[in-house]
């Protein structure tokens, strides 16, 4: 059994998520690779296929501001390498 | 002296030591990544190949936050000659310290070969041994060695000169067939902008001895060690 002061503590977390994706003029080997097996399973509409990376964070506390800018910072500087990569915040739940 | 980072996961490291100290005679010392400070008289800082911390995220994203590069971030800035391979080209990447990035192969498979490298240019610290012009032949093995860099970026790297290696055929042209991994403009080796840090994907530590590979290594590595005992 969680403890109140547990519950409300998890209530005041914030689940957010980071989407990092290559940019439209890096190359993407892996998403054509993906792209050439789809189409081979018979799925021949799919024209193109950009892969990337999920990130599912949890910060503790503060406020959902506070917490896109704490994401926002961390992609910035470790999550996504902006030579080659884009990335974008997005807060999914309480 | 010359520095032999050590990250969790380097695997080249006692190659690297080994061709500097005992091949080549130079002074050579491992440092872990653990360490903030250089040893004193560090003449040379050499980041080695290998999958530091697992290549998680991305290759060499989480060394280049490791204690021990602050000092290289500062040596390298004062001018002190840094040489990254393979993985530490990454690093290098990753930390700022070299332009453009390194990217998985383009056609998908991790190449382990030897591969023809034309000299771009003369230039201390890492081809005064070698000339313009000159075909160096090393081993590579990666699979995430195509390096990218955007058009802008490019044209400046160009511009000042920064290619020291590109892949090409025995007599020297650069083709589609000889770049092994889609690095753009073949690029296998690239300098910052001072000329002091490089990045390799070929392993001149790997061709140092005639029974093992060749030994045209020594082109870059020897290059290197008389700077220092030069300086």
């Amino acid at each position: 059994m969680r403890s109140l002061l547990e519950f409300v503590r998890k209530g005041n977390d914030l689940k957010v998520t980071v989407i990092v994706t290559l940019k439209a003029d890096v190359l993407d080997p892996e998403g054509e690779a993906i792209r050439k097996v789809s189409r081979s399973l018979g799925y021949e509409a799919v024209e193109g296929v950009r892969q990337g990376k999920f990130f599912e964070i949890n910060i503790e506390g503060g406020t959902e501001q506070e917490a896109k800018s704490l994401a926002e910072d961390l992609a910035e500087k470790f999550l996504a390498n902006p030579v080659i990569e884009d990335y974008r915040v997005e807060r999914v739940e309480l | 002296m010359f520095a032999v980072i050590q990250f969790p996961g380097s695997c080249d490291d006692r190659d690297m030591w080994f061709a500097m100290s005992s091949v080549l005679a130079g002074k050579c010392s491992m440092v872990w990544h653990q360490e903030s400070e250089l040893p004193a008289g560090t003449k040379g800082v050499l980041l080695p190949g290998g999958f530091s911390y697992g290549d998680y995220l991305r290759c060499g994203a989480m060394a280049q936050l490791s204690p021990i590069m602050g000092a290289v971030k500062r040596f390298a800035k004062s001018g002190g000659p840094v040489l990254g391979t393979c993985n530490g080209f990454q690093v290098l990447c990753e930390a700022g310290l070299l332009p453009g990035a390194l990217r998985r192969n383009s056609q998908l498979a991790f190449v382990c070969d030897d591969v023809h490298l034309r000299v771009e240019k003369r230039a201390e610290p890492f081809s005064s041994r070698t000339e313009q012009g000159a075909i160096l032949t090393l081993p590579i093995k990666h699979g995430e060695g195509c390096f990218y860099a955007s058009e802008v970026e490019l044209d400046l790297i160009e511009q000042n000169g920064q290619v020291l290696l590109r892949y090409c055929e025995l007599d020297g042209t650069i083709s589609k067939a000889s770049n092994p991994n889609g690095s753009l403009g073949s690029i296998a080796g690239v300098l910052n902008k001072e000329g002091n840090v490089l990045g390799l994907m070929p392993h001149p530590e790997h061709a140092v001895e005639a029974a093992f590979g060749g030994t045209d290594g020594i082109a870059i590595l020897g290059s290197l060690l008389d700077m220092a005992r030069s300086a």
